[in-house]
């Protein structure tokens, strides 16, 4: 195998190899956008557990891979999901009955700790939080922390501005950096080597890959390195964060990904529709996820109607008037 | 009492898009707050600039977005950038200091605290909430924020079960002791009435109550008490501020239902 395809698998492929048994791990997207959805799934299917997931706002994939009980340990801002998902159901649920452990940023907090990572420094300051509980309440306690040699000490530090109170800022607090065993995204471009060209909002995508020992991109359209040395000003991730490259088109469904098809609606219902009840929940699991071979098969079930339904408009990259309520 | 020809949820998207300035930069959440944004730019405010927290600026809002992450959002913006710069840009004091944010929370209190997190105990909650999002920064770094609230005693609380977004922490220049800038929220529109944080005192008070509704109705329906000395009622939405809100915001009734 030449080294410019040897990063390019199949996406059960890179899975299997870049995951463990808890691994720390996050995935890029925000709340009902560009979730590595085909990513998720395959991870769930091949039944990795206790896994640390970091997470700001990554609404969709967030509250399946809790639902199917791969989660452990959970570093989040924000899980809700658009209109059907105030709070993500699956989510709330396990932090009720404590079968997850918990612990809260925000999302400027967690995009800056991805930040910090990316950058090889132990921290990143903000202005952020001060007289909040989530600098107060720890979900994971001092002793676990102490124990764990993963996870910082601290949850968050606050000192005095070293620089006088230039910024107007008499203190500042410091979040600690975040460096994951793998960070799993999706984009729409991707060539053999791993160089990533993402349109329209890069959430924290481009921060969580470079802070991640490793990256598995999915893409929707898979190039010769060549197309993207073309306006490279276009593209965010260069090769070196990468390790794998996975041609999975439609690879974000039933999250949506711009210019390519909106999210849909209609499974993203009846996802949260099943999830308020454990037997419809396991029952809906077994149809979508654990029923089909691979990502193709969840496409299948949707039907091409409804692909066809959520394709994006050319000028507006959404399906325009699409049904969403 | 006249028969409404207008809901609720009209009367709050008005009084929010009253309170937004041509020149402000909007911070706008999903739901109401986000119709809230879009009725101003239409309305009062046509040069105010709606940006979100995922980093979009400026966005062509041709449907109203129901996420903040909806690829509606990233249509004919000026900049589709991601969350370090959205936050940036209010961190910042040079563009921050013109941003005003809209809110919601399970709880708030007298000083305009909110609480998006658990109801109960952090570790072992009755009810958990989606957490703070954006929140926390938002009410952190901007000098004004909106909080959409219902009025119901369960969430005009005396104590927060936890305190999320800071506003005037314990009042008495507490806000600024902790650490934080001046801001945090100052205005509360409720189903019911306006309230407002004074300025000194960092304490609520109410503003405007609205028509059908007396002050009394609304202390009933609080766990703390606030002062409605200054309590006068609410101008109703007027017809065109209504046509522009059903005809251009959300003809396809997306937040209005």
């Amino acid at each position: 195998m030449n080294k410019e395809n040897s990063k390019v698998m199949a996406v059960e492929t890179a899975v299997k190899r870049f995951m463990n048994d808890g691994s720390h791990i996050s995935i890029g997207g925000f709340t009902l956008n560009r979730n590595p959805m085909a990513a998720v799934y395959e991870i769930i299917r091949q039944g990795f557990k206790n896994l640390h997931l970091y997470a700001h706002s990554n609404g969709t994939g967030v509250d399946e891979l809790i639902g199917a009980g791969c989660v452990g340990k959970l570093e989040i801002a924000y899980a809700g999901n658009g209109k059907t998902a105030a709070t993500c159901i699956r989510f709330r649920k396990a932090v009720q009955e404590g079968t997850l452990k918990v612990e809260d940023y925000s999302n400027f907090m967690m995009s800056l700790r991805f930040l910090a990572g990316a950058m090889g420094v132990p921290f990143m300051p903000t202005l952020s939080g001060f007289g909040s509980e989530i600098i107060t309440a720890w979900g994971f306690s001092k002793e676990m922390r102490q124990a764990d040699p993963e996870i910082p000490d601290d949850k968050l530090v606050i000192i005095d501005n070293p620089f006088g109170m230039k910024q107007d800022a008499s203190k500042v607090l410091l979040v600690p950096a975040i460096n994951p065993d793998v960070t799993f995204i999706h984009v729409q471009k991707a060539d053999t080597m791993g160089t990533c060209r993402i349109d329209g909002l890069t959430f924290a995508d481009v921060e969580q890959a470079k802070a991640s020992k490793h990256v598995v991109v999915t893409c929707e359209e898979l190039v010769k390195p060549d197309a993207l040395r073309e306006f490279p000003e276009r593209n965010q991730i260069p090769f070196l964060h990468v390790s794998a490259v996975c041609h999975v088109p439609y690879g974000a469904y039933p999250t949506a990904v711009y210019h390519h098809y909106d999210y849909d609606a209609v499974y993203l219902r009846a996802y949260a529709a099943a999830a308020k009840d454990d037997d419809k929940f396991l029952t809906f699991q077994k149809k979508y996820l654990y029923g089909v071979p691979n990502h193709q098969g969840l496409l299948n079930l949707a039907g091409q109607e409804r692909l066809e339904a959520i394709k994006a408009d050319a000028r507006t990259g959404y399906a325009v008037n699409m049904k969403r309520g | 009492m006249q028969t409404q020809d207008y809901s609720l949820k009209e009367m709050m998207a008005i009084m929010a898009a009253r309170e937004i300035k041509n020149g402000d930069i909007v911070f706008a959440g999903t739901g109401i707050s986000m119709l809230a944004a879009a009725a101003a730019k239409n309305i009062n405010a046509p040069e105010c600039v709606i940006f979100f927290e995922t980093g979009a600026i400026d966005s062509a809002i041709e449907e109203l977005p129901l996420s903040v992450g909806d690829p509606r959002v990233m249509y004919g913006s000026a900049s589709n950038a991601g969350l370090l710069e959205a936050f940036a840009t209010m961190q910042n004091r040079i563009t921050g200091d013109k941003v005003i944010a809209i809110l919601g929370a399970a709880q708030i209190d007298r000083y305009g605290n909110l609480n998006t997190t658990a109801i109960g105990d952090y570790h072992q909650p009755d009810i958990r909430f989606s957490g703070s999002g954006g929140g926390c920064d938002v009410a952190s770094f901007v000098p004004r924020c909106i909080a959409f609230m219902q009025h119901e005693k369960r969430k005009f609380v005396e104590k927060l079960d936890y305190l999320t977004s800071p506003g005037q922490l314990q009042g008495g220049g507490s806000r600024e002791a902790a650490g934080l800038r001046p801001g945090g929220v100052n205005v509360v529109i409720t189903n019911m009435a306006v309230m407002r944080i004074d300025s000194e005192s960092g304490e609520m008070y109410l503003d405007r109550y609205y028509p059908g509704v007396t002050p009394k109705i609304i202390l009933d329906n609080m766990q703390f008490s606030v002062d409605v000395s200054k309590a006068k009622q609410a101008k109703p939405p007027t017809e065109t501020e209504l046509t522009t809100l059903r005809q251009k915001c959300d003809p396809q009734r997306l937040i209005l239902g």
